[in-house]
């Protein structure tokens, strides 16, 4: 079967925000205030719904999410990187939800089959972009300690940022005042934050738009493992 | 007293009398006077030390168990086998997060702060609702805790929603609405579960029949070696025995286990037609008290997650605090100047800073 542009489309999209989502699920009982538990379970059943609505779009949703092998997954590897620690999860946060952001506006503002799924999704994330503007503040601009954790998170997630501006098959924007809008946007955030903004490439050789096309990092192999194990293990069953 | 006197929910003495003893007692008379009327107790009228310590220590237990109570359930987050479910157990465990939130802040109303009571929690002089030392073994568990262990929470907590301290009471009131969504929860992944294959059937029966037992525990020793029973009932901060609720719980449970066709693991268990209630097993106290004093199959594992997340923790709430007091100095040193934007427009501001 080939799939129609928007249903490979609806599968990038889609796959971005189930994966991040099920990143976020895992902070769950671990987070480090207890404010932050109900701000992140926030994020992740605001990106669940819209995975949800997206993966529906290209099939059963359930089908979809447990039943695909990883290299079959068409979400950024940004998304699927392990969270690490705070900074870490705050890093991928603001380069995600600016991201998000910025496509969802433009999709919603258009007439396309993403119009009335990013009309409502772009307020979510807005709100997670803001958390993660607030957040990357406190962090680079709170003790040195913190602002060395945030320096290094901000840079060890750069080179995963290149792959966000391949474009989509189907995703009508503009690609390229997109790149320049992050940009804008996450420099400066990152400057009042008194960080730096990374200098290393956006995309090595072999990271480029690769999340794209299915291929993956070795971590994702694994979220996936537990991810889809209780529901393979009952072929058939309902839940 | 004269800002107490001034806040309308205040209560005090028609007449201040002379001495600090006389005095105390017209305001216990007046304390006592709004128990008995049913009235509800305010955060700045006067209430004698044994009541506000009697529920900063239950206020802090129950804020303690809500959050101690999400790790049993986290533990399946990533392994919830449809998305749907996912979606409903990652909102159930949040909602346990917001519920610990309100309590902390019901507790602060008292004069006690958040970082003290995680601190007692954290050095073990403060406890949880020990159902939470049982570990989530299988996707059943969710469930079985949904029904169970948040209907046994319903049965003790709406009671709650009219205790005497109004700040308590109103809390409650929310998070029993939000207790009664999880109990639905519950029942429905059982139902879907024991009517699906055998092997699912199998899985939730299993549940059932280890988190039964413990759940009866919840309502706490037997009322004749229950040792903080009747002060409560006195001050209204508890309304029925710990027996009672017990058995109200096990009456509202048996028809419901038979509608999910499940059997509850109490070979003891039938109806009393002369009682109008149902007759149950003896629970095994030595296991509860085990438990309580730390011995249970999960106590170690979980404070001991609490401590790590709080530790790793440690460095984010200095950034934030130190930020915000960074953030204060500047507000007032740019007085009259324009306020800082949030909204990624502020390069000036990050030069004018520097
Ligand atoms: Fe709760
Ligand atoms: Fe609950």
């Amino acid at each position: 079967m080939t799939p129609t542009v928007n249903t490979a489309a609806a599968l990038a999209l889609g796959d971005d925000a189930l994966v991040l989502s099920h990143r976020l699920g895992e902070w769950a009982g671990h987070a480090p205030v207890l404010e932050e538990e109900v701000a992140l379970a926030n994020i992740a059943l605001d990106l669940l719904g819209q995975a949800r609505v997206l993966l529906s779009m290209a099939g059963d949703e359930d089908e979809l999410a447990y039943l695909r092998e990883e290299r079959a997954f068409r979400n950024l590897q940004l998304v699927e990187q392990p969270n690490g620690d705070f900074a870490h999860t705050i890093a991928r946060q603001l380069y995600f939800s600016t991201y998000q952001r910025l496509l969802y506006a433009q999709l919603a503002s258009g007439d396309g089959d993403f119009a009335p799924l990013a009309a409502k999704a772009v307020k979510e994330v807005a709100y997670h972009q803001d958390h993660a503007e607030q957040w990357t503040l406190r962090l680079g601009d709170g003790t040195d300690v913190s602002h060395e954790r945030m320096r290094q998170a901000s840079e060890a997630l750069w080179r995963f940022t290149g792959e966000m501006f391949q474009p989509i098959e189907g995703v009508d924007i503009d690609w390229d005042g997109m790149r320049a809008a992050w940009l804008d946007s996450v420099g400066s955030i990152l400057r009042r934050a008194t960080l730096p903004l990374p200098e290393g490439p956006q995309s090595g050789a072999w990271t480029a738009g690769a999340g794209r096309q299915g291929l993956h990092t070795e971590p994702f192999g694994r979220m996936l493992a537990e991810m889809q194990h209780l529901h393979r293990s009952h072929p058939g069953a309902s839940w | 007293m004269a800002t107490a006197a001034a806040h309308h929910t205040a209560r005090v003495p028609a007449d201040g009398p002379a001495d600090e003893a006389a005095r105390t007692a017209a305001y216990e008379a007046v304390f006592d006077a709004a128990v008995a009327a049913d009235e509800r107790i305010e955060p700045r009228d006067w209430m004698p030390d044994a009541y506000r310590s009697t529920l900063v220590r239950q206020i802090a237990q129950h804020a303690h168990s809500e959050i101690i109570g999400m790790q049993p359930e986290a533990n399946w987050i990533t392994r919830a086998p449809s998305l749907r479910r996912k979606a409903i157990l990652m909102a159930k465990v949040q909602d346990e997060a917001g519920h610990g939130l309100y309590l902390y802040s019901a507790a602060e109303t008292l004069g006690t702060g958040r970082d003290e009571l995680l601190d007692k929690l954290h050095t073990g002089r403060q406890k949880y609702s020990s159902i939470f030392n049982y570990p989530t073994l299988t996707w059943a568990d969710v469930g079985a805790i949904g029904w169970l262990v948040d209907g046994a929470a319903i049965t003790n907590q709406v009671p709650l929603c009219r205790c005497s301290y109004g700040p308590y009471a109103r809390a409650m009131v929310r998070i029993c609405k939000e207790e009664s969504f999880h109990q639905r929860q519950g029942y429905e992944l059982l139902l879907v579960l024991s009517r699906g294959t055998p092997e699912q059937h199998e899985m939730a029966q299993d549940a059932v029949n280890r988190w039964w037992w413990p759940s009866l525990m919840m309502f706490g020793p037997p009322d004749d070696e229950s040792s903080h029973s009747a002060q409560s009932m006195a001050w209204k901060i508890k309304r029925h025995s710990n027996d009672e609720l017990r058995q109200r719980f096990v009456d509202i449970c048996v028809p419901q286990a038979e509608s999910l066709g499940l059997t509850l693991p109490d070979p003891d268990l039938m109806w009393n037609e002369e009682r109008g209630q149902h007759d149950f097993g003896a629970i095994d106290w030595a296991e509860f008290w085990e438990v309580l004093k730390g011995n249970g199959p999960c106590n170690e594992q979980r404070i001991t997650q609490r401590r790590r997340a709080h530790d790793e923790g440690a460095w984010v709430r200095e950034a934030a605090a130190a930020y915000a007091d960074k953030r204060a100095d500047r507000t007032e040193h740019a007085v009259g100047h324009a306020d800082e934007h949030s909204d990624g427009t502020a390069d000036e501001n990050g030069k004018a800073r520097a």
